[in-house]
């Protein structure tokens, strides 16, 4: 019953790796997956940036009450907002769109959290300068905030792309259609068609870890940073 | 010279706007809108008219708590919340030891720590959908590593995924893989705000490793060990790819049926909106309790800091 195990293989080939790109959609899905993750990583990180620039460095009644309402959020898992994003997306006419998870950035509570921390230690004096210089708040928010927040916008955006990257559960209730789908979905979808060729599904998932894996041997201590910080994820 | 305005609403609104929408559109809505459904016998396939025709598509489908009621009168919900429970009581203790014992190594000075420091995260940052198919193998009672492995020592492994009573701790097992690089990084903070005398003073009294490690690492790591403990209770709530990828339809005799996963199964596999939105909500309460609790609890461990 039991096979014994070939810690060593006899004979190592990377068949499966030419196989895998012969299954349908394989390749789609991980353009697919990087087009999802890269923009909106970017758009995640500019929308909160305003949001936290917002918060910090203008004055105004009620934005204390804002944060706070922001912050209940963190509180919302997202697996119970599932069925109404569902109904929302598909009244916006983005289901089985991969632009529906660009709509879905523009509020995201832990990275304004974690901007707005950055920004409150950014000195008053700057912005100070810059206004009586003549420069306006889009000029000053681009060119002398966004530019002081290297380090926590790096950890944000490593975080924001491997989440994105990864994500398995919104994915499966928005895309319908296997040509939309991202890698993870492919990924999983295999498992029916090749239940018990491991060598393909090894591979397969190798593959999918590949582009992770890269970023965080360049850049492991932003992995590490986002993650202890509260001990909350996004 | 001209100044420009830095305070005032209006000067705000701009930055605001997206993440105001945002907020409103996919947090505030929805989360109004489950509540909503779930007083409803809505299927998802007539048409959802909340915001045009409120009271028709109430009149038409509204049923009140009867979605609880049924719930909470049926046993799946038992069913679901005793598998929780299964995996809770299982997972956190041996997450808390494995990951004591990351954090105790990555503070070691020992060598080949260097290697151990980069690998021991990988699994943070794996796809739980990588990540379930690898275990899936893992566990293959034929072909699988870890059933070889247990023979070669001269014990029979279980049939685990396809046995109801392996089905939850093949899971955690796969679970404790997964989270012991994230929890040991957060109990390794902990560790090194630990103050290095302590040790030093010890060993001068003479307390071995052993002694120390009951006497000084833990007693001082508590803050963060509850801390770790209430977020892994989170996090046990909301368990899903793992058990829908390697325990499909709610695992062998319902064994690994939990929350999300039937949140989803009744939304878009049986179209019972209004229960699935009826679990979503009661998922929703436990783990706003659960917060509560956290942060009640956060401001406690500020104090015991100072």
């Amino acid at each position: 019953m039991l096979l014994p195990v070939e810690w060593i293989p006899k004979n190592p080939t990377l068949d499966a790796y030419r196989k895998l790109f012969t299954i349908r959609n394989f390749g789609t899905s991980i353009l697919n997956s990087f087009y999802v993750s890269i923009f909106c990583t970017i758009l995640r990180l500019l929308c909160a940036s305003m949001a936290a620039f917002a918060l910090t460095k203008i004055k105004f009644r009620g934005s204390g009450m804002v944060f706070a309402l922001y912050l209940t959020a963190l509180m919302i898992p997202a697996q119970v907002t599932f069925i109404p994003l569902f109904i929302v997306m598909g009244k916006l006419n983005l289901l089985n769109s991969l632009n529906a998870f660009l709509f879905l950035q523009f509020f995201n509570a832990f990275a304004i959290f974690m901007l707005r921390q950055k920004m409150l230690t950014i000195n008053d004096a700057y912005l100070e300068a810059a206004r009586i210089d003549g420069a306006g708040m889009w000029r000053i928010f681009f060119q002398i905030i966004l530019p002081l927040c290297p380090g926590t916008l790096a950890t944000l955006a490593i975080l924001s792309f491997m989440d994105l990257w990864n994500d398995y559960l919104l994915p499966l209730v928005l895309l319908t259609d296997r040509a939309n789908y991202t890698l993870p979905l492919i990924l999983n979808s295999m498992q029916g068609q090749f239940s018990n060729q491991y060598n393909l599904m090894m591979a397969g998932s190798l593959i999918s870890i590949i582009p992770i894996l890269i970023v965080y041997i360049c850049a492991q201590k932003y992995f590490k940073e986002g993650l202890t910080v509260g001990g909350v994820k996004g | 010279m001209k100044h420009t305005r830095t305070s005032g609403f209006r000067v705000a609104l701009p930055f605001l706007i997206p993440s105001l929408v945002g907020f409103l559109v996919f947090s505030v809505l929805p989360i109004i809108a489950t509540l909503l459904i779930s007083l409803t016998s809505w299927d998802g396939l007539s048409q959802l008219t909340l915001a045009g025709d409120f009271q028709g598509f109430m009149q038409q489908h509204f049923i009140g708590f009867q979605n609880y009621i049924d719930i909470f009168s049926g046993s799946e919900l038992y069913q679901v919340l005793l598998n929780t429970l299964k995996f809770v009581v299982l997972y956190i203790p041996l997450m808390l030891v494995v990951s004591l014992c990351v954090a105790s190594i990555l503070n070691s000075k020992a060598r080949g720590v260097g290697v151990f420091r980069v690998v021991y995260y990988i699994p943070v940052i794996t796809s739980w959908v990588a990540g379930s198919l690898i275990w899936k193998w893992v566990l293959n009672p034929q072909y699988g590593i870890l059933n070889s492995m247990l023979a070669s020592i001269g014990i029979q492994g279980p049939q685990w995924l396809q046995s109801s009573q392996w089905a939850m701790p093949a899971i955690v097992l796969a679970s404790v893989w997964k989270d012991m690089g994230y929890f040991g990084l957060m109990l390794l903070s902990g560790l090194q705000g630990i103050n290095r005398e302590y040790y030093e003073a010890a060993a001068i009294d003479g307390a071995g490793k052993i002694k120390q490690f009951f006497r000084i690492t833990l007693p001082l790591l508590t803050p963060t060990i509850f801390f770790v403990l209430i977020i892994s209770l989170i996090n046990s709530f909301q368990i899903f790819p793992q058990v829908v990828i390697m325990t499909p339809d709610g695992g062998p005799a319902g064994s690994t049926m939990v929350m999300v996963e039937r949140i989803y199964k009744y939304g878009f596999k049986y179209y019972e909106m209004g229960t699935a939105s009826a679990f979503s909500w009661i998922l929703f309460l436990i783990i706003m309790i659960l917060t509560f609790v956290q942060m009640k609890l956060q401001n406690k461990w500020v104090n015991y800091d100072d």
